[in-house]
């Protein structure tokens, strides 16, 4: 943020605690102290209204970051970034843009129980007129970031809460001020032979986890990491099937109308369904609101074993 | 007394029309007697007095029209009043489909307030939207077009009645009451990019009781936005009247910390005043202020609605023959001899066939091409392959 920040003047964050508290996880540290109270703005708690307004000066020429303190937050403003954001450049032919990022932690942390949890990938990535992103990596994560801020469409920055403290190698092209990734491309993570593993965000790390354990059995997982929710790269995802014969989807939303839900039926569209030697196995939350208690919480999210299992079945080992 | 070349050429050409028109009707002897010397140039009109809100001054009660002006509005007005006819027929006819809200009656705000902004503001209204998408620089033609889902409406048929866009006018809302944050928002671009323009943010008396607004109305007041919040008060939201929907029908009030303005909305110049008003108080930096147009709709809330059953048709012919914003301009500038009543007329047929002219064009242009159904969902950006409504159909989307 802070490199876009100090390349386009238009470029500005507003959100709840962004400014003197450095963001409520601290995302936005030191940024109100470099540029001040003009282009890192504090709100008042009023989605609704300040999500409203980001887009409106996006209409009007800035480029504005919008915080939401946690997506839970953004169906206040849901509104405003469907009706007003995403539809508009149809509705009005390519008259008018709207040059917007949503950003914020999306999905479950630990002990924040139920109103806190929910994973908004698939309701976001349901609408046309958005662009979803779901990075894992640090590297995702600031190249996605700068990608969808020198957009000039809506996105939706899909970040998550436990990865904000979780460290990764950073290569040297990464650390550029241009360094960019490019939206709705899938990333190969990790190369495989036996069996596709397609995830976003935080259960990246799961499965490659689970890739781990399992090549010590001698089985080779190719993991996949979406990054892009919508525009989803079913070309990277066919290409895997095509070479494995099988695949597992893991994600921590719901199941129900889920990205796994979305990618079985588009593999079963597809060319890669002729490929498939089994099923597609979709690994997902429990179908509940997010309960508070450490064993119930654990036990209501995808684990790595959960990976294994799902691997091993489809796979009939 | 200086009259602009512009204006007196067009007199002198309104005057040769009729004299073509009607060489053997009395009238035109008259008006042959009749040079543009016998016009007034200028004239003061007493507008009522705002009821202010946390004000200690208000908008002027004096307001001075010059005729070149006088005629524009009526012009305008006019245009606005039998373009919106026009959709009605064109709705009856089932030309028109869908959503159509009429602003018939309330042709006083659109130009009154285009008259106290400059073209460099900007201004964002709700779905009522057509006198604004017209007072904002789209032509008659293609706002019928667009009414009628051709290729050459202002949006290519893509948004219909309450999604026409224009230069500094960004629309044309569905969703009651969104528009206001917008607005801010597009005022916290102004002041962002240093400029001395103000947003206009309209919104009904329907909107008003809407929480987005309150939420807009506390940012705006703390960040000094320029933004003019605009309700334009017509008395009934759909079906529902004022003292059925509000706790408080003052909404000039309702911004509570923020200055207010209640307005004549029937009176042009009252309106035009009292934007300007409210335009400087924000250029000044002193923003944001909240004005409340009085004025009234003679349609119901849109063409599925006939307007009688939650008002009567006493109470809409009463304000038809007593406040009818053209009728009042009209009788100023014939009581002021600003001009004549044959000029009027002249105006009222070239407006009706203007009018006719883009109803022609509205009706015959062909429809939007089934090539561009995908078209223009992202902006600036590379073509993208669309699903169809069959897994095989790759529509293709360019921007």
């Amino acid at each position: 943020m802070d490199e876009e920040l100090e390349r386009d003047e238009r470029v500005f964050l507003l959100g709840e605690e962004v400014a003197q508290y450095d963001g409520a996880y601290k995302v936005s540290r030191g940024l109100w102290k470099k540029y001040g109270d003009k282009r890192i703005i504090d709100t008042p708690i009023a989605e609704m209204g300040f999500a409203g307004i980001a887009v409106g000066s996006a209409m009007a020429g800035l480029r504005p970051i919008c915080e939401f303190m946690t997506f839970n937050f953004s169906m206040q403003a849901i509104d405003q970034i469907i009706n007003s954001a995403a539809k508009t450049s149809y509705m009005s032919a390519g008259l008018q843009s709207v040059p917007i990022v949503f950003r914020g932690p999306n999905g479950h942390a630990t002990g924040v129980a139920a109103q806190h949890s929910q994973c908004f990938a698939a309701w976001y990535g349901h609408c046309p007129g958005l662009k979803v992103l779901s990075p894992w990596s640090a590297e995702d994560a600031k190249g996605l970031l700068k990608a969808a801020i020198r957009d000039d469409n809506p996105v939706v920055f899909l970040e998550n809460e436990l990865l904000y403290g979780v460290a990764f190698e950073v290569s040297e092209e990464a650390q550029s001020k241009d360094f960019v990734v490019p939206i709705g491309k899938a990333k190969v993570e990790r190369q495989g032979t036996l069996i596709t593993l397609v995830s976003h965000s935080r259960y990246v790390g799961h499965c490659l986890d689970a890739a781990a354990v399992l090549a010590e059995e001698g089985i080779e997982c190719e993991v996949i990491n979406l990054r892009s929710i919508r525009p989803l790269d079913m070309e990277t995802i066919e290409s895997s099937v095509a070479k494995t014969n099988h695949l597992v989807t893991v994600e921590g939303g719901w199941p129900q109308f889920g990205v796994g839900a979305e990618i079985c039926a588009r593999i079963m569209e597809g060319p890669a369904l002729n490929y498939l030697d089994a099923p597609v196995i979709r690994v997902t939350g429990v179908d509940i609101p997010m309960p508070y208690a450490k064993i119930l919480e654990d036990n209501s999210v995808p684990q790595i074993k959960d990976i294994i299992i799902s691997v091993k079945k489809s796979l009939n080992i | 007394m200086l009259l602009s070349v512009n204006s007196m050429q067009k007199m002198l050409t309104i005057i040769s029309n009729v004299l073509k028109g009607s060489a053997s009707k009395n009238v035109a002897r008259v008006v042959a007697a009749r040079t543009y010397a016998d016009f007034t140039a200028e004239a003061t009109f007493d507008v009522k007095k705002c009821d202010t809100h946390r004000l200690d001054d208000a908008p002027p009660t004096k307001s001075v029209l010059t005729r070149e002006d006088a005629l524009k509005y009526y012009r305008t007005m006019q245009v606005i009043r039998r373009m919106e006819l026009k959709a009605d027929q064109l709705y009856k006819q089932k030309i028109i489909r869908g959503f159509c809200h009429l602003s018939d009656g309330q042709e006083a705000c659109a130009v009154g307030i285009e008259a106290g902004i400059k073209p460099t503001d900007h201004l964002i209204t709700a779905y009522r939207a057509h006198g604004y998408t017209y007072t904002r620089g789209v032509s008659v033609r293609e706002i019928l077009a667009e009414l009628t889902g051709r290729r050459g409406g202002c949006a290519k048929g893509k948004g219909g009645s309450m999604h026409m866009y224009a230069n500094n006018f960004y629309g044309g809302n569905g969703i009651v009451g969104a528009q206001v944050p917008l607005g801010a928002g597009v005022a916290l671009a102004c002041k962002y990019l240093d400029t001395d323009q103000v947003c206009a943010t309209l919104y009904g008396d329907g909107a008003a009781n809407q929480g987005q607004i309150f939420e807009a109305y506390n940012m705006a007041s703390l960040w000094k936005l320029p933004c003019i919040f605009i309700c334009e008060n017509n008395k009934y939201a759909m079906g529902t009247s004022v003292e059925r929907s509000s706790a408080s029908t003052e909404y000039y009030k309702r911004g509570d910390f923020i200055p207010g303005l209640r307005v004549d909305g029937m009176d042009i110049l009252c309106v035009k005043e009292a934007t300007k008003y409210a335009a400087d108080l924000c250029r000044a930096g002193k923003g944001p202020i909240v004005m409340e147009l009085q004025t009234y709709r003679y349609h119901g809330h849109s063409m599925s609605d006939p307007g009688v059953s939650y008002r009567t048709r006493e109470e809409i012919q009463e304000v038809r023959s007593k406040s009818d914003p053209i009728s009042l301009l009209k009788d100023r500038m014939l009581a002021n001899n600003m001009a004549s009543v044959e000029e009027l007329k002249e105006i009222d047929v070239q407006v009706r066939k203007e009018i006719e002219e883009a109803a022609q064009f509205a009706t015959t242009d062909p429809e939007p091409p089934l090539e561009e159904l995908c078209n223009h969902i992202f902006y600036n950006d590379a073509p993208l392959e669309v699903r169809g409504t069959l897994p095989w159909t790759k529509l293709k989307s360019i921007s």
